[in-house]
């Protein structure tokens, strides 16, 4: 059924997708807040840039960002100053890329959440002797919840289902870049059909399951009356 | 000092320190049509409930808003009780809202919704002022009645039972000042009499000076001994509550809701006819009993369309209380078929320098029929004298 060669690809995606995951609930977090927040005049310009990767093709982004961080781009400059080598077709080049890419999935689903809240329980927790850096904590955040469910299961599935990108920036190493889309390709340009209805079956498994969590997790809070949007 | 409360009117004297600042702040209403500058000089006293009253869009509750700190106001100061809460000219200096020692209750119940109503009271227990004692605790659950409901999440309340909860919470965190911005406006009819009771325990029971903003007569009759009237960003009077809800040129409109407040004593109870009779300083009233001690000090209202006059006294008549009165003043009402009347009760146990009258609403043709005028003696009859506290 599966070869060596699959599992590593599978593996190597969970890795990929496991890590880009955890790094944008990082930096995504605040971005939402931000955005949800803030009355400055940067909040479209910045919306606009983190939606970019819902509407471009993912070869013009993996095309500047290959040349971003390719040796004679910026970052690639930087990363050789570091003496970090390139990004490009390395396994730290796909989590940059990746963290671009799923950027609106994680960002918008939290901030949607934030915003849903208005501006009530942070002024009730305020009346309530409680700080800002308190407030985020424990008001702020947990009514914030089932929308980071939603980012995480979503930045997570985007991150797993990333080909054009990959394509681009990671090429086709086996160990560090190949992923399971990538390697679906592979065996299709080899005429391995069996081999690639194998993996597609199990990618069609996992992108149903996980969408099913989804629904059923979202299904649950808006019984319990608490609303949020994707 | 107990029935200085219970009789703030009479107090003799102000309280050295108080409620003092100003706000200036130009805003606009939510569709922005129209504008107008929130611009008030607060001197209110430190003690009791001070209410502010006024028409949907006065700013009374951006007023309320600035005193919290939660609308921010570069040119405005504040202190309260002789704390500096806020500085002209050191708005750096400002405190935050969570570091003014105040408790908000806000018009709609605002109940944290991922927290039990027991959470949401620790919530504020944890982050209170001075450790909250056990029996301070229960005290404030006994209060508003709320044992029975800790366990309940806010979406298995009504509306009623969330806002004793909030109120309880926002007591938890021991206030120095508590705001309550038109904390039943959000429920209906029953739901309002369901809590009016707990928020007049809550004025005998606190120390802490309570500011009350609301749109309703009955609310402000019942809470209210300090009153402040607002009217686009202004504040148009302001005094005890009692003798500027008794005026006829109140500058608000209030139809129906016209009357009087008066501070009277219960003289002595009739058990025979479950009676109670009450002493002000214009004479005296029966009132149904309601249970109050002879003694207390009770606050009764008596609407302006409750009173008819008659021209000599009519003892074959079902109303009760009929006092001997005199004509102090006749005013045009906004109705252009009927006029107010300020009437100065005459009769024997009438002290002589009272302050308490009464206001009279009725036709002008009456007025003509009768030949009333400024001066006239006659006899008021009322049909119907609320205890409001």
């Amino acid at each position: 059924m599966l070869s060596d060669a699959d599992w590593g690809a599978i593996w190597l995606t969970l890795r990929l997708a496991t890590t880009v995951t955890i790094l944008l609930l990082l930096l995504g977090t605040p971005l939402a807040l931000w955005l949800a927040k803030t009355r400055s005049r940067f909040k479209g310009p910045v919306s606009a840039l983190v939606a970019m990767p819902l509407v471009l093709p993912p070869t013009v982004l993996g095309f500047y960002l290959l040349i971003f961080m390719g040796p004679s781009g910026p970052m690639g400059k930087f990363t050789e100053l570091l003496g970090l080598g390139t990004l490009p077709f390395t396994f730290w080049g796909l989590v940059v890329a990746s963290l671009l890419y799923s950027l609106p999935f994680v960002v918008q689903p939290i901030q949607n959440a934030i915003e849903a809240q208005g501006a009530r329980p942070s002024e009730v927790a305020a009346t309530l002797r409680s700080g800002p850096w308190d407030r985020f904590w424990h008001v702020t955040l947990p009514l914030a919840k089932p929308g980071i469910l939603t980012a995480t299961v979503l930045g997570f599935a985007h991150t797993v289902g990333e080909f054009g990108v990959v394509l681009m920036i990671g090429g086709n190493i086996p160990g560090a870049t190949r992923v399971v889309s990538v390697q679906i390709y592979d065996h299709v340009e080899a005429l391995e059909y069996t081999q690639a209805h194998w993996l597609s079956a199990v990618m069609i498994g996992f992108s149903f399951l996980v969408l099913l969590l989804l629904y059923l997790l979202q299904h649950r809070k808006s019984a319990a009356g608490i609303r949020y949007g994707i | 000092m107990a029935s200085e409360r219970d009789f703030p009117d009479s107090a003799p004297h102000l309280p050295a320190r108080g409620i003092v600042g100003h706000f200036h702040l130009p805003m606009q209403n939510d569709t922005g049509d129209r504008r107008f500058t929130l611009d008030v000089k607060l001197d209110l006293p430190g003690r009791g409930v001070t209410g502010i009253f006024g028409p949907s869009g006065s700013g009374k509750t951006t007023l309320l808003r600035c005193i919290a700190g939660l609308q921010s106001c570069d040119n405005g100061s504040l202190s309260v009780n002789g704390e500096p809460w806020q500085f002209a000219h050191n708005p750096r200096k400002t405190l935050a809202v969570h570091r003014r020692p105040l408790g908000f209750v806000f018009q709609q119940p605002s109940l944290f919704p991922h927290l039990s109503a027991e959470q949401n009271l620790t919530f504020a227990r944890k982050r209170a002022w001075q450790k909250v004692s056990p029996t301070e605790y229960d005290q404030i659950i006994a209060l508003m009645g709320i044992e029975h409901l800790l366990r309940q999440y806010p979406a298995a309340l009504s509306g009623g039972e969330q806002q004793r909860i909030a109120i309880a919470r926002a007591l938890l965190v021991k206030p120095r000042l508590l705001l309550m911005d038109e904390p039943l406006a959000s429920l209906d009819q029953m739901r309002k009499r369901e809590i009016l009771p707990y928020l007049e325990k809550l004025h005998r029971a606190l120390d802490t000076p309570i500011i009350y903003v609301s749109h309703s007569v009955e609310e402000i009759a019942r809470l209210a001994d300090h009153l402040l009237l607002m009217d686009s960003g202004k504040i148009q009077r302001q005094g005890p509550a009692a003798s500027i809800l008794s005026r006829t040129d109140f500058p608000v409109q209030l139809g129906d809701d016209l009357g009087v407040l008066i501070q009277a004593r219960i003289a002595e109870r009739n058990s025979e006819w479950h009676l109670a009779r009450a002493e002000f300083d214009g004479g005296h009233l029966w009132l149904r009993d309601s249970g109050e001690a002879a003694g207390e000090f009770i606050r009764v209202r008596i609407l302006a369309r409750d009173i008819s006059l008659t021209l000599n006294e009519d003892t074959r008549s079902s109303i009760l209380n009929r006092l001997p009165v005199k004509v102090q003043e006749i005013s045009a009402d906004r109705d252009p078929a009927m006029v107010l009347l300020r009437l100065q009760p005459s009769g024997d146990q009438a002290t002589v320098h009272g302050e308490s009258h009464l206001i009279a609403r009725i036709t002008r043709r009456s007025l003509q029929e009768l030949a009333i005028t400024e001066g006239s003696e006659l006899w008021a009859q009322i049909k119907s004298v609320a205890i409001v506290r």
